[in-house]
């Protein structure tokens, strides 16, 4: 009779256990605790839909989701704060919209101080960075650093020269980016030098900015520039100046610029996007030297086409430390040819690994 | 002094947000997203100066009768115009000040600055933005020289591309044995652009993307100072 | 032999105007094939169940129109006539009257469609990568209200769709950033839902490499070609087919004259050797 009693028992356990919904809540990782990860299984009970609720103050719930899988996950991120304990019930209905079962459970999401995804990306921002660093210093013991020749920089002054033998103006556009974009600082960073220049030969310069923010620092940077060339009486305030912030009124406004000043000389240097063969061709059928440089890919064939000398991507950032030649900036220089070595490894590493079918450092390297 | 605090603010703010990168925890996950919103806030106000720097530049051209100074009219009037419309009648779903205008709206079919925007601007942009079609083609024709294996090239794929493109590369290739497909001028063209381009064009970027880094971390550790208008 | 001259460019100008407005003026027809991107594309939305929902992003203003706005018209077109529910959404200001401007050119095609029922325009909202991470946390939160003040709660449409979960793909019209690029890192890569897009000539390369393995992008329609494309396969010419003839006349002029130049080329050349001779 016992063992009859037992067996019984233990057949109807299976059998509850077998019908049991599976609901997990669990703290989503790399976050700042405001997530919760739900997951259900409902493969056990013949369910058409669930309906997952969480419970709010006074006892009410609010609905969360709803379903028709029988599986799945759900990322709750509607107010959730870390250390609370938050109430969760699912309800599975069947065909007829009957309930079926309902299963209550809890959890409670925390704060991550380190985002684990981006391991890799710490890994190599350090290598790049103390990389960077070793140069800058070793530059500074006085070691030489070789640095390329960029004929784009190079030729800076052959162009304000002829601009000064001609009479003509020179034209330079920082990009249609806002100050906010590395290459808008680069440009400006050139803007400097040439500025210096054309206060040195007595050229005149024209800068039409597309953005409030570059039309302060610009006027700032050419105004200092004159400055120190010693030639603060030959700055003129309004040669920097506002066209507009939209893309194609501003390229209509440079191209009237080009046509009506006939620059000899014509600087494209920051981010641009479908406007820069407008610029470039109209610059070469007005005869000027034009030199262009951007870190937008798209863009670059089409100032390699037009322009005489093109700095290409990097090279633009380069021009700041290659113009100055301080050793401090020519050293970050070198720092960041080592980088681009580490990444040459890398990739020669990593195709191998795929080709032979080991993904383990592609998975590293996935941020997401 | 007035070099040292913009330094300082540069650094700390620089190094802050880079660490925010890779800690979820609050107030660093969201100080990235803060700082983009502080600085559209920013350039909300900084527009006030664009638009004086216009004015001052248009109206002195004007004043002094300098060459072309009759464009330099329409330029102001336009803008005029413009701004004068939108506060009056809004634009869109946003009221002006005297309301929707419901009766110019009934008659235009569209709120004035709208009807502006969508019978004058668009045009214009487009306009602007159809000139490429033209310069492209002055440009491919003084550029594409086989001069050097380089240059020969570039001018190979670039006419396979552009045939593969066009309805002409289906037909020229169009009677291929299906052994012979790759050859097929549209699959070449997408090979060319999904391959050479692509890693091209990658490779430019990870330089970039280096170049950026060496940038920051010079102006973050002071070294670059340009941007604040001296040494 | 004579030094062959540069042929002034304003004939090539003006070759260029004709060779693009007589094929929009008298349609040629010029066949078509399509390509595997624009076919995966057309096989996603195809086979999505009646009454799926899929979210469109038009992340593109008027200067991109000429390439993105048939491709656009062309991929809402496909989705009601499958009973997709459309959900609108802009990551650039001007996007929104770009999707405003396909449903008014639709409204006769689809007299039947009710707004809030059968498609919503949520409107725009600045912030891009972020903006779409809020959406993946909380749909609701990142837009309270569609574009015209409704309550989202009390929309037919937006009913269970609390982030991506419900949401059957996401499509991006993208001219630029934000765009496809922020739809595929947090859409797909993030919360797993299909996405695919359609973007101009020019930025086609950058995007390719997401159309892999993994399915980052399933399919890809690539500039005017790509919306060409996506009209044959829909059976339903339209202003993408027509531009193609012109592209097509354009690059075949581009074509003429870059042998002409390259022959020139070598005659001065030629001239040039015997002339030292």
């Amino acid at each position: 009779m016992k063992n009859i009693i037992i067996f019984l028992f233990i057949f109807f356990s299976c059998f509850l256990f077998s019908q049991e919904v599976l609901l997990i809540i669990s703290d989503k990782p790399n976050d700042d605790g405001s997530a919760l990860l739900i997951s259900w299984d409902t493969s056990q009970i013949v369910s058409s839909k669930i309906t997952i609720d969480r419970e709010i103050a006074n006892g009410e719930f609010i609905s969360i989701t709803n379903s028709e899988e029988l599986t799945g996950t759900f990322e709750d991120g509607s107010n959730i704060n870390p250390g609370i304990k938050y109430e969760y019930r699912l309800t599975a209905f069947d065909n007829n919209g009957e309930i079926i079962q309902i299963y209550r459970t809890s959890g409670e999401s925390s704060v991550q101080w380190f985002n684990k995804k981006k391991i890799s990306l710490l890994i190599f921002a350090i290598l790049i960075t103390i990389s960077i660093v070793y140069y800058i210093f070793s530059a500074r013991s006085g070691k030489d650093l070789y640095i390329r020749k960029i004929s784009g920089l190079e030729s800076m002054d052959e162009s304000v020269g002829r601009a000064t033998e001609m009479g003509r103006p020179i034209l330079f556009i920082p990009g249609t980016l806002d100050l906010d974009d590395m290459q808008t600082i680069a440009g400006l960073t050139i803007l400097r030098r040439l500025a210096q220049k054309a206060a040195e030969y007595d050229a005149k310069l024209i800068v039409p900015v597309c953005r409030s923010m570059v039309l302060s620092t610009a006027k700032e940077i050419v105004k200092e520039a004159y400055m120190k060339a010693g030639r603060p009486d030959a700055y003129d305030p309004d040669s920097v100046f506002y066209l507009t912030d939209d893309q194609f009124g501003y390229v209509a406004g440079v191209d009237g610029i080009i046509v009506r000043e006939k620059p000899a000389a014509n600087f494209f240097l920051g981010a641009f996007y479908a406007e820069s063969l407008i610029l470039a061709e109209t610059g070469f059928s007005s005869g000027a030297i034009q030199t262009a440089g951007t870190a937008m890919p798209s863009q670059l064939p089409f100032f390699v086409v037009a322009c005489d000398y093109t700095l290409i991507g990097e090279e633009l950032f380069a021009a700041s430390a290659y113009l100055s030649k301080d050793p401090h900036q020519l050293g970050s220089l070198k720092g960041q040819d080592f980088g681009k070595a580490i990444f040459i490894v890398v990739l020669m590493i990593g195709i191998i690994l795929e080709i032979s079918g080991i993904h383990f450092l592609k998975d590293f390297l996935t941020l997401h | 002094m007035k070099r040292k605090i913009p330094l300082l603010i540069t650094f700390t703010v620089g190094i802050i947000l880079i660490i925010s990168e890779f800690i979820p925890h609050k107030p660093f996950g969201q100080l990235s997203g803060e700082l983009e919103i502080w600085f559209l806030i920013i350039s909300g106000f900084a527009i006030l100066l664009g638009q004086l720097s216009l004015f001052k530049v248009n109206i002195l051209k004007i004043k002094y009768k300098q060459r072309d100074w009759q464009f330099y009219t329409i330029t102001l009037i336009s803008f005029i115009i413009m701004v004068t419309l939108g506060f009056l009648w809004g634009t869109g779903k946003s009221a002006g000040m005297l309301g929707h205008g419901e009766a110019i709206s009934s008659m235009l079919g569209y709120k004035p600055f709208d009807y502006l925007f969508h019978n004058i601007y668009q045009h214009l942009q487009a306009t602007m933005f159809s000139l490429l079609a033209f310069f492209i083609a002055s440009a491919a024709y003084r550029a594409f020289i086989g001069r050097t294996v380089e240059s020969n090239l570039l001018l190979a794929s670039a006419v396979l591309v552009m045939l593969g493109n066009t309805t002409l590369g289906s037909l020229l290739t169009g009677w291929l044995p299906e052994s012979l497909n790759f050859l097929h001028l549209p699959k070449v063209s997408e090979f060319i652009m999904t391959f050479p381009t692509t890693a091209g064009q990658r490779a430019i970027m990870i330089g970039a993307g280096l170049g950026i880094i060496g940038s920051s971390l010079r102006i973050i550790l002071g070294i670059e100072r340009s941007y604040l208008g001296g040494e | 032999m004579g030094k062959a001259k540069q042929i002034d460019r304003r004939w090539l100008f003006l070759l260029i105007f004709f060779g693009v407005a007589f094929p929009l003026i008298f349609t040629l027809g010029l066949p078509l094939e399509t390509t595997k991107n624009v076919q995966m594309v057309y096989d996603l939305i195809d086979n999505m169940p009646k009454g799926s929902k899929a979210l469109i992003s038009f992340d593109y203003d008027p200067a991109s129109m000429p390439e993105l706005h048939p491709m656009a018209k062309a991929i809402v077109k496909h989705c009601f006539d499958k009973d997709i529910n459309l959900i609108f959404t802009a990551m650039w200001p001007m996007g929104v009257q770009m999707a405003d401007d396909i449903i008014y050119q639709l409204k006769d095609d689809y007299p039947d469609l009710e707004y809030g029922e059968d498609y919503v325009n949520l409107g725009f909202k600045a912030g891009g990568m972020i903006t779409i991470q809020s959406m993946g946390k909380n749909f609701r939160e990142v837009f309270p209200k569609d574009m015209n003040g409704n309550n989202i709660d009390e929309l037919p449409i937006m009913e269970g769709i609390n982030n991506f979960s419900n949401i059957g793909f996401v499509f991006s019209l993208s001219a630029g950033a934000p765009g496809i690029k922020e739809w595929v890192q947090i859409a797909h890569d993030a919360y797993g839902r299909p996405t695919s897009g359609g973007v101009t000539g020019v930025s086609a390369p950058a995007i390719l490499p997401y159309v892999n393995e993994q399915q980052q992008l399933t399919g890809l329609l690539a500039g005017l070609k790509g919306a060409a494309e996506y009209e044959i396969l829909l059976k339903a010419p339209g202003t993408a087919i027509s531009g193609m003839d012109a592209q097509s006349a354009a690059h075949l002029i581009i074509i003429i004259f870059i042998i002409i130049g390259n022959v020139n080329y070598w005659r001065n050349k030629k001239a040039e050797k015997m002339g030292g001779k």
